[in-house]
């Protein structure tokens, strides 16, 4: 991240409309996503969250424009996108399992290796592997399969990932669904710490965590906006309310 | 997150890691000692022919165990690419054997004696070399970046490759005029201008296939430890996952699969100067099968494996078929099945397991060989055909 970017690097979204054979999933959404925060959308679930995730990231057909450094995302492969600076977890945290946490990071950190240094095997860990370890606390489980990792522990190996790939921009679908209180917690501060320069967009259930650690919220319902702005004017428009948060909150409050 | 304070020289590589590693150079070393020094000086020519020719089925298996086991894809048809290797072989010294400017036998005997002009450039030695390897390769470019581009794997790309070694068989049979048909190319009396009766261009032979199989187990272990391999593997297990890294997953899948083509492309070749004969019958999908049961014996996602199933199987093939002639085909399938069933990583994963049984210190610490090694076993099994 060059300092020309800082504050520029943005992401802005219009008329995004995402169409299932006549069902739309996504209809005429408008979104910009800026830098430096960290930018929660809720909505309950079939509103159009993953959806809008999935167009932005190449995983499904949009129409409409995703505008970022100059590029048009929507029409882009998915392998490109993420060469651009574009990066997501998946609601089920899918890491190697097979393969070292330190090979994980390793592998992800490779996009923008030449093909021919792929022939050669790791000397030793690059310095951008050993800050994400660092950043994302898995530094003493570098050697362990990543399969035998806690659930939490898998998630911050995405967030790792997605550091070492260099995402500017970061689509974390549903990152501390089934997480404990302490997880939630560490998880919360690693976002706020590596927000800084990036584009942090988190699709989240939990309203607690959305109340704590959300900088900016974007309700959708309904394949569209209903609303959009600080958690406390979120909590105070009396249409989310009745649509949204009051039925959750309800729900959270139960469990 | 969790104890910031502990050491950090977890995330560098051990001296076990480092081990393993060239652990596995030292075994290849070992093989190469058996094949290359033990065995011409113990084996009978008969024998040390066969031998031979188990190496040059073990070569085109090394490739097997890259796509397949590693790459995750279930080559059904490397027939076809053993037999573009077998063939241009097999043309060059049908050549050899009718003189300069002659007529291969067959053709007079089948055909109006005229020779197809495409055969004529096979009158050169380096050409057909040329064709070993670059026929394959583009071939299985073509076809693989067809194929994986469109992302059809798991059984749809196993039948597909299955079908492509049938297809490959009927055409052979088809064009008796230009190919030997059903018979086959055969009867050759030198290679590459060397008497093919004289015991020590046997031995040469013999050699050559060996140390190429050396040589590609090599090749195949440096891929393993390199980064590619990782991607590999990581693209077998989560093909999904590597797109959202940046990475185009059918490019890593077509690098293995066209390094295992021309790797059975290879292995025909040097099989048919030391079996005296290519035909449909050695590149169809019986054949092609036969390859995949070694490496599926052997234990398709270890480093020698492929290669020791595949010589096990070649011997297999020869000890029981002298005994059985009939029944060996129903060994063969039974043994596949049996191995399937019940050793679905092959032979390979009886040392790590029995090792986990024993807990030993070196396997107790994070990051050891024990860990290695188990990750390794399990790799065959969880992954998908």
């Amino acid at each position: 991240m060059t300092a020309s970017f800082l504050g520029q690097d943005y992401l802005e979204i219009r008329d995004l409309t995402v169409d299932f054979d006549g069902f739309k999933a996504v209809n005429s959404v408008d979104l910009t996503f800026l830098q430096g925060r960290l930018h929660f959308l809720i909505g309950p679930n079939g509103a159009g969250k993953t959806t809008v995730v999935d167009a932005l990231t190449g995983l499904v057909h949009g129409t409409g424009r995703a505008e970022f450094r100059g590029r048009d995302l929507l029409g882009m492969k998915s392998h490109k996108i993420v060469r651009l600076g574009v990066g997501r977890t998946f609601q089920t945290a899918t890491v190697f399992e097979q393969l070292s946490v330190l090979q994980n990071l390793d592998i992800a950190a490779g996009l923008h290796r030449r093909a021919g240094s792929l022939l050669l095997a790791r000397g030793k860990t690059p310095a951008k592997v050993e800050e994400a370890l660092e950043t994302i606390g898995l530094t003493t489980l570098a050697n362990r399969p990543a399969g035998v990792l806690a659930h939490g522990q898998r998630q911050w190996l995405e967030v790792g990932m997605l550091l070492v790939q260099d995402a500017s921009v970061m689509f974390l679908d549903e990152t501390v669904a089934g997480m404990s209180t302490e997880e939630r917690e560490e998880t919360g501060e690693l976002l706020q710490r590596i927000a800084g320069d990036r584009t942090i967009v988190i699709i989240e259930h939990d309203m607690e965590f959305m109340r704590r650690y959300a900088d900016f919220v974007t309700v959708l319902h309904a394949g569209t906006v209903l609303a959009e702005g600080t958690v406390a004017e979120i909590q105070a428009d009396p249409q989310v309310q009745t649509v949204y948060l009051g039925t959750v909150t309800e729900v959270a409050a139960d469990a | 997150m969790t104890a910031p304070d502990a050491p950090k020289t977890a995330s560098r590589f051990t001296p076990a890691r480092l081990f393993s590693s060239y652990g596995a150079l030292v075994a290849i070393g070992l093989v190469a000692l058996v094949l290359l020094v033990w065995a011409p000086g113990s084996l009978s020519a008969f024998r040390l022919g066969n031998l031979g020719k188990y190496c040059a089925w073990a070569i085109a298996a090394v490739g097997i165990g890259l796509a397949w086991g590693r790459g995750g894809m279930l080559v059904m048809g490397q027939g076809v690419f053993f037999g573009i290797g077998g063939y241009a072989m097999a043309m060059h010294m049908k050549l050899e054997a009718a003189g300069p400017g002659g007529v291969p036998d067959f053709m007079t005997l089948y055909g109006n004696g005229t020779m197809p002009g495409w055969w004529e450039p096979f009158r050169s030695g380096p050409f057909t070399l040329a064709v070993i390897v670059l026929g394959p390769a583009i071939v299985s470019f073509i076809l693989g970046y067809g194929i994986l581009k469109r992302r059809v794997k798991g059984a749809y790309f196993a039948i597909l490759t299955q079908a492509l070694a049938v297809a490959f068989a009927t055409l052979l049979i088809s064009t008796i005029k230009q190919t030997g048909g059903f018979n086959g190319l055969n009867t050759f009396s030198t290679f590459f201008g060397q008497n093919l009766y004289d015991p020590q261009v046997k031995e040469n032979i013999y050699l050559i296939t060996a140390g190429l199989l050396v040589f590609f187990l090599v090749v195949v272990w440096q891929l393993y430890r390199s980064r590619y391999g990782e991607l590999l593997v990581a693209t077998r297990d989560a093909e999904e996952r590597v797109r959202f890294l940046g990475y185009d997953p059918a490019n890593i899948k077509l690098v293995a699969f066209v390094a295992a083509a021309v790797m059975a492309s290879v292995g025909g070749a040097m099989f048919v100067p030391i079996a005296g004969i290519i035909s449909p019958s050695n590149v169809d999908a019986a054949a092609s099968i036969m390859l995949l049961a070694g490496v599926a014996l052997g234990g398709r996602s270890s480093l020698l494996g492929p290669a020791l199933g595949a010589l096990a199987v070649g011997y297999g093939q020869s000890a029981l078929s002298e005994k059985y002639p009939t029944q060996w085909t129903y060994f063969q399938g039974a043994l596949f099945i049996l191995v399937m069933l019940f050793l679905p990583a092959g032979i390979a994963s009886i040392w790590p397991k029995l090792k986990a049984l024993v807990p030993t210190k070196r396997s107790a610490s994070p990051g050891g060989v024990g860990i290695e090694a188990e990750v390794e076993a399990d790799a065959g099994a969880v992954a998908p055909v």
